[in-house]
């Protein structure tokens, strides 16, 4: 279950952010390390919200730094 | 096909979440002629991805921070088509610590940019596009309630949609001669991309669907479609309104 949330992530990050599979692991900083600027953050968090039916509210969000956060996060709501 | 022989301009897009996305494919679905704005090269390469999929739909590329790219729109237009029957303004910034905490707060740099992003850009639009738009054109622009109410963290986007209200009142005077409409379109809080820069948004949103009298929720779908009214020769009689797209939210009290 819960790998198959970090798949689902990790096809979200890549087709939001524009990034490889391969590089995309639970500790990768979607900022410092994929590139992604404010505009990015906001596009992808609101994926994950459509991808998973849920809602992040902003709190939430600036706590997002990395893959792995947002796979935890993730598995908290829905599970 | 309700805007069939129709063309014209929609600005400016972010994504498929965007008010104005909406606007250009339910303008496109009733048979009018879209140019989709981008505001810089990064959009215009997703605004592509999106028109792809239609016929009658072009990207076109404007800051409206810039006047020479406003001149330069004004130049697509007559090429292309001479005239245009419509155009949407859907455009809006302000730095991000000026969309939460107090209002009372906001610099005197964040009040001028919000304004001139957000309100002064049609002005600017409009006089530019003067020439281009056809008489009887349509023109309309898209606001939000917090320019009438204090709305929590909207803060000084509240002062420019009023300023964009106010600008769309006088608009309508002087392009009134030439039939030509000004209208403005207020939906209630919508999930966009541009609406989560303001803090809390999820919250507003919910508190607003569960107060509203109609039990349906509203989105970009039911704005564009008032949008198509707003195009169409159907509201040839209206100008300088404020139509809401909220489920009645406006004016409920307790």
């Amino acid at each position: 279950m819960a790998d198959d949330i970090f798949e689902r992530v990790k096809k979200v990050v890549c087709a939001e952010l524009d990034v490889q599979e391969g590089e995309v692991t639970e500790s990768s900083n979607f900022i410092a390390d994929l590139g992604a600027d404010s505009l990015d953050v906001v596009e992808l968090v609101m994926a994950f919200e459509e991808e998973f039916k849920i809602d992040i509210p902003d709190d939430e969000v600036t706590k997002l730094a990395t893959v792995g956060d947002a796979v935890e996060y993730i598995k908290s709501k829905i599970a | 096909m309700i805007l069939q022989g129709k063309k014209g301009l929609v600005l400016n897009v972010t994504n498929k979440n965007s008010i104005g996305w909406a606007i250009a494919e339910s303008f496109h679905s009733h048979g009018a002629e879209v140019g989709v704005g981008a505001q810089n090269e990064r959009m215009r390469e997703r605004v592509d991805e999106l028109v792809a999929d239609f016929d009658h739909m072009h990207s076109v590329q404007v800051d409206f921070g810039f006047e020479e790219q406003l001149e330069a729109l004004a130049s697509h237009v007559e090429q292309k088509w001479g005239q245009i029957d419509f155009l949407v303004h859907s455009a809006a910034f302000a730095n991000r610590e000026d969309l939460e905490g107090r209002f009372v707060d906001t610099s005197r740099e964040g009040f001028a940019l919000a304004l001139d992003v957000s309100a002064y850009s049609l002005v600017a639009l409009c006089r530019h596009m003067e020439p281009v738009l056809a008489d009887d054109a349509s023109v309309m622009t898209v606001s939000y309630l917090g320019s009438t109410r204090a709305v929590g963290n909207y803060n000084v986007m509240g002062i420019a949609k009023a300023a964009l209200e106010a600008s769309v009142r006088y608009l309508a005077v002087d392009l009134g001669t030439r039939g030509i409409r000004v209208n403005t379109l207020s939906p209630g809080p919508i999930n966009t991309v541009a609406a989560r820069g303001v803090k809390g948004l999820l919250g507003m949103i919910t508190t607003v669907h569960d107060r509203a009298p109609l039990k349906r929720p509203f989105g970009q779908e039911e704005t564009a479609t008032s949008a198509v009214y707003l195009a169409s020769d159907l509201s040839k009689g209206v100008t300088g309104q404020i139509i809401f797209i909220d489920s009645g939210y406006n004016f409920v009290g307790l």
